[in-house]
């Protein structure tokens, strides 16, 4: 049966899209099944590894727990947004230069935080690295790689 | 796992709220942040015959000062709280609390009105509420009520609150300027529920804070020690009866230790708990008098 099925219209990385859902489909599976946009991950489904952040209008929020409908009339940025002209984004250009990946899973969530956290706080110290990407679980790099990129990144982003 | 089959409201106004949760008589959950709702749903453990999301009632939104308090609309999101300039300057201590809740992309959908209703003992924001003597406004078909953190929270994420009503506003009384406070929190990892929290609130007579040590005021309560957040009155009592030395804070922490009764699960034992409340009382204190001492506000 087609009842309990509503229309979600939203943007994600500057372009419009609209898809049907059950109300329960979870947002980070309508971005990866209905709209093809599979650079975000699913990792635990409860909010806790972070595999799934995206930006919600302008802010880092836990894909795989918001509901797609609930996402009706916003503005997304996915990891599919970041690179522009072919061009790495500063961010993904620090971590490729700092090693601040490895498999790759956490990336995604990794690289969303981190954009929120540098334009929470432009000029970070350590302590508000480590804080701030505790927010996602990485198991391959130890996390020293990453928090050298976003320590990288910040004077970057800072001056573009 | 994904949520179970449910029907989805997304009401403008509360009335409309109220309206559907009447009608789903008490088979209905209220949707707020999500960020304790969407895992229950995914692991399958709450199965509601419908969600009403109170994301879309705008109304629910706020931060209001007046009258020597700050009042929340229920919706209000922790990231807003955290970034408030009405919220560092009136309520410091609430900005510190919120800084432990979760991690930023989650005070980015949690609300403050969604924590309190939720009533994790081991989340800030009860504590928060304990400590401050603050008040949540619920509303329901029959009007409005206002409660006392004594009266809203029973036990384990279970709160007076009944099935027809939803927290509308959060009230906490404004901290007189030059008050010290602080927030202590044990966790095994950043942004992990608290072990143990501690929410201190200390005013001292105008100055004689450093020489004196007088205490006019002490506001003691707990995150993660038993079933609800803990007012540690008799700890607070010892501080206003014998000021703020190191034996009289040695004293209180010893008291509050004693009035916790705390539950060993996974992550910690009763008696471990027992300890880290004496301890982080200590440390909240200290570092709550080192607010007022450098009139830090």
């Amino acid at each position: 049966m087609a009842e309990n099925v509503m229309t979600v219209r939203l943007k994600v990385n500057g372009v419009q899209h609209e898809g049907r859902c059950e109300p329960r489909k979870l947002l980070v599976d309508f971005l990866r099944e209905d709209l093809g946009l599979t650079g975000t991950h699913v990792g635990c489904e409860h909010g806790i590894c972070g595999a799934c952040t995206i930006l919600f209008n302008g802010e880092a929020a836990r894909s795989c727990i918001m509901l797609a409908v609930q996402a009706d009339g916003a503005e997304l940025q996915t990891i599919e947004g970041l690179m522009q002209n072919g061009k790495l984004h500063p961010l993904q250009q620090a971590f490729h230069e700092h090693h601040g990946l490895q498999c790759g899973f956490c990336t995604p969530g990794m690289l969303m935080t981190a954009l929120d956290l540098l334009r929470v706080k432009p000029e970070p110290t350590e302590a508000d690295i480590r804080e701030g990407i505790s927010a996602v679980l990485c198991r391959c790099t130890g996390y020293q790689g990453i928090i050298e990129a976003v320590k990288a990144a910040a004077p970057v982003l800072r001056r573009s | 796992m994904k949520p179970p089959k449910f029907d989805y409201h997304a009401p403008k106004t509360v009335d409309e709220a109220l309206a559907l949760l009447t009608r789903y008589d008490g088979e209905a959950k209220i949707l707020a942040g999500g960020q304790s709702l969407m895992p229950l749903l995914n692991f399958r453990l709450s199965r509601p015959a419908a969600l009403v999301d109170l994301n879309r009632i705008p109304a629910l939104a706020y931060i209001k000062e007046g009258d020597g308090s700050v009042k929340f609309g229920a919706m209000t999101r922790q990231r807003t709280i955290e970034f408030s300039a009405v919220v560092a300057k009136r309520l410091p201590l609430l900005t510190e609390a919120t800084r432990w809740v979760g991690h930023l992309p989650i005070r980015t959908r949690g609300t403050i009105g969604g924590s309190i209703a939720h009533a994790d003992p081991s989340a800030e924001y009860p504590a928060v509420l304990t400590a401050l003597d603050g008040e949540v406004v619920a509303r329901g078909p029959k009007g409005e009520r206002v409660l006392k953190s004594r009266e809203l929270f029973q036990t384990y994420l279970t709160t007076t609150l009944a099935a027809d009503e939803i927290l509308t506003e959060v009230r906490l009384p404004a901290t007189p300027a030059g008050a010290g406070y602080a927030f202590e929190e044990f966790a095994r990892r950043h942004g992990d529920f608290a072990i143990i929290g501690i929410a201190a609130v200390i005013v001292c007579d105008a100055g004689v804070a450093r020489d004196g040590r007088r205490c006019s005021m002490a506001r003691l309560a707990t995150a993660g020690a038993g079933p609800v957040p803990v007012r540690l009155r008799a700890a607070e009592e010892i501080l206003e009866r014998e000021g703020l030395g190191d034996d009289a804070i040695a004293r209180a922490s010893a008291k509050a230790q004693e009035l916790v009764q705390p539950d060993a699960d996974i992550h910690a034992s009763a008696d471990y708990r027992r300890h880290l409340t004496g301890v982080l009382t200590g440390r909240a204190i200290k570092r709550a008098l080192t607010k007022v001492a450098r009139g830090e506000r």
